[in-house]
């Protein structure tokens, strides 16, 4: 019994240590190998857009600029020419600045109410957002298409097959959540901050205009960013409202092309695509950190 | 004389309106707008047989009757079951294992690359990631994995609802992968110490510790992917487009396309009700089994 326990003690063979060693690597190994798969679809779209052959899918054999030749002509299909790229980046941004517009606004105002103020139904209104979060939007999209369908009729103003139409639908899915992160950040700033400022002769909107909203920066900056990445990267909303090709985002263009260029020219997709999420990848590389906490719902989990 | 009149300000109309009403306002309009109206509108839509033409017929029940003679739904339901189960079991499983991986077992920084390329596929919009796996499994020799066996596989027609449950997977593992890795990082260091000074394994720790307090995440996870595996189609819809015949069609494209391609606004209004009850379903039980206060701790961080 106690020559075993001190054989403990004994530094460990050479073959021990290997063992130990290696076995401490497995971890890394199955993170790499795991994550090979994403890894190598990311890096065949950079190289594909740049070369016109590749080989084993990674390797660029010849490098060409012609992939990118949407930037200064239209796509031919025939005859017929697809929508400017840059048209398209332009409406992909008007729609997705809207988005984020929308969202900030309401959900700010929202937040702000629902963490200052003591009224009746507040808790229920704070239920609500949570079950509006997980509840499924998308089931809705066969009602939300006849409202857009009678706003349309009895307004005379376009919502169907209108970029801002469609974004109003897309803010209104992402404002219970990020007005129940911005309320977070309002939970955060002392009351006697406000207090001060009603006691300089603030009323409620300028209070909230002049102190609080300049110590809101950085839950507003991660709402925008957020709900600016949503509306960039949305898709099937758009594909289901818009039907013209004069309002076609980046995403409708590139399903588009998909439809046309998929088994002849890889090439030009990977670079429609690449210039598509560029702005995507920016936001995430600068942020990234902050988005984990941020783009499964804000979860600390395990408390 | 008359005595002299003090000139007083009007006393403010008696109507006072609550302070948080302005503020809610435009927040209650676009609720109201697009989650309410539309789910009273659902209800409605699923007794009339709607199309192009957008009339209000009232049938009554007729599509309900069509739901359960439909020859294409048995099909579909077993799609969904196979799809949701198979899926679900990628992002829990997946996520758990990449969660602790990656949280437990290699320093922050490496743990941080690794969860990050992880969530690449989830900020990546869904068109580009549609095409990154049209590639991969493209028919010709130039997708990838027909490249590395050496024979052209036609992936997408062959193994439809394999094609769509793996893409699915990828995407959905980050969710639980953050949700693990965020959990494991809040359980108190003195227990793996502990643990360790007693000789355990790194194995027997992730066993005997870290999953057990694992539990609420993992119910969380669980439950939260099941509703929106259960609803949502967007990546089915750009990979497969639920063919070749129906093959990889679930539920909720099924309802899109009705209503969609066919134009049978009315019956794709009552199939997704039926989904909608089921969901409901499944959230009721979550509810149950959680508690409300603890799921909105979890759901909202706080």
């Amino acid at each position: 019994m106690n020559r075993k326990k001190e054989r403990r003690y004994v530094a460990p063979s050479t073959w021990t240590r290997i063992v130990r060693r290696a076995s401490r690597g497995v971890p890394y190994i199955l993170l790499a190998l795991s994550s090979l798969p994403i890894l190598s679809m990311y890096l065949w779209l950079l190289m594909s857009s740049l070369s016109s052959k590749v080989l084993f899918g990674f390797i660029p054999a010849e490098f060409t600029a012609r992939n990118w030749r949407f930037l200064w002509e239209p796509i031919q299909m025939g005859a017929a020419a697809h929508l400017s790229v840059w048209k398209a980046t332009w409406n992909t941004l008007i729609f997705a600045v809207s988005v984020m517009l929308i969202v900030v606004l309401v959900a700010t105002l929202a937040g702000f109410a629902l963490s200052r103020m003591q009224f009746r139904g507040r808790e229920s209104i704070m239920r609500l957002i949570i079950l509006l979060h997980a509840f499924p939007g998308i089931t809705l999209l066969i009602a939300i298409f006849y409202v857009l369908y009678f706003l349309t009729r009895a307004t005379h103003i376009k919502f169907l097959d209108s970029l801002w139409g469609v974004a109003l639908v897309k803010a209104s899915l992402e404002i219970p959540w990020s007005a129940w992160i911005i309320k977070g950040f309002f939970d955060n700033i002392p009351w006697e901050v406000e207090w001060s400022a009603y006691i300089d002769g603030c009323n409620r909107f300028q209070a909230w205009y002049k102190v609080i909203l300049p110590q809101l920066k950085p839950g507003i900056a991660a709402i925008s960013i957020f709900s600016f990445l949503a509306g960039w990267g949305e898709f099937i909303y758009l594909y289901t409202f818009i039907f013209s090709e004069q309002n076609q985002t980046l995403s409708l263009l590139i399903k588009a092309l998909i439809g046309e260029f998929r088994f002849t020219d890889y090439g030009l997709l990977a670079a429609v695509s690449l210039f598509y999420i560029v702005p995507v990848l920016i936001f995430f590389i600068f942020t990234q950190k902050g988005l984990m906490r941020v783009t499964v719902g804000g979860i600390k989990g395990g408390r | 004389m008359k005595p002299k009149r003090v000139w007083r300000r009007k006393r403010a109309i008696p109507i006072r309106i609550p302070p948080h009403i302005p503020f809610l306002l435009p927040f209650a309009f676009l609720v109201t707008l697009f989650f309410f109206v539309p789910v009273v509108l659902n209800i409605l839509l699923a007794f009339t047989d709607m199309d192009f033409a957008m009339h209000w017929n009232f049938v009554g029940l007729k599509n309900y009757f069509r739901f359960f003679t439909d020859r294409i739904i048995p099909k579909v339901l077993l799609n969904t079951v196979i799809y949701v189960t198979a899926t679900l079991a990628i992002n829990v499983g997946l996520g758990l294992v990449l969660g602790i991986l990656s949280t437990y077992y290699v320093p922050e920084n490496v743990g941080l690359l690794f969860r990050a390329i992880w969530l690449l596929p989830r900020m990546t919009p869904p068109v580009v990631y549609a095409l990154l796996w049209l590639w991969v499994l493209d028919p010709t020799e130039y997708g990838l994995l027909n490249m590395l066996i050496g024979q052209n596989v036609n992936w997408t027609m062959q193994h439809p609802l394999g094609v769509v449950i793996i893409v699915n997977g990828m995407v959905g593992a980050s969710f639980g992968m953050i949700i693990f890795s965020a959990a494991i990082k809040s359980i108190p260091r003195d227990y793996i110490m502990a643990a360790q000074v007693d000789g355990a394994s790194n194995w027997q720790i992730v066993r005997r510790i870290i999953i057990p307090l694992l539990r609420w995440p993992l119910m969380f996870v669980t439950s939260w992917q099941t509703l929106s595996l259960l609803t949502s189609y967007e990546y089915i819809l750009l990979v497969t487009d639920g063919g070749p015949f129906y093959k990889s069609e679930v539920w909720s494209l099924y309802a899109y396309h009705t209503a969609f391609s066919h134009q049978l606004y009315g019956y794709g209004a009552a199939i997704a009700m039926v989904l909608v009850i089921v969901a409901i379903v499944v959230t009721m039980i979550m509810l149950k089994i959680f508690g409300f206060r603890r799921l909105m701790e979890l759901a909202g961080g706080g």
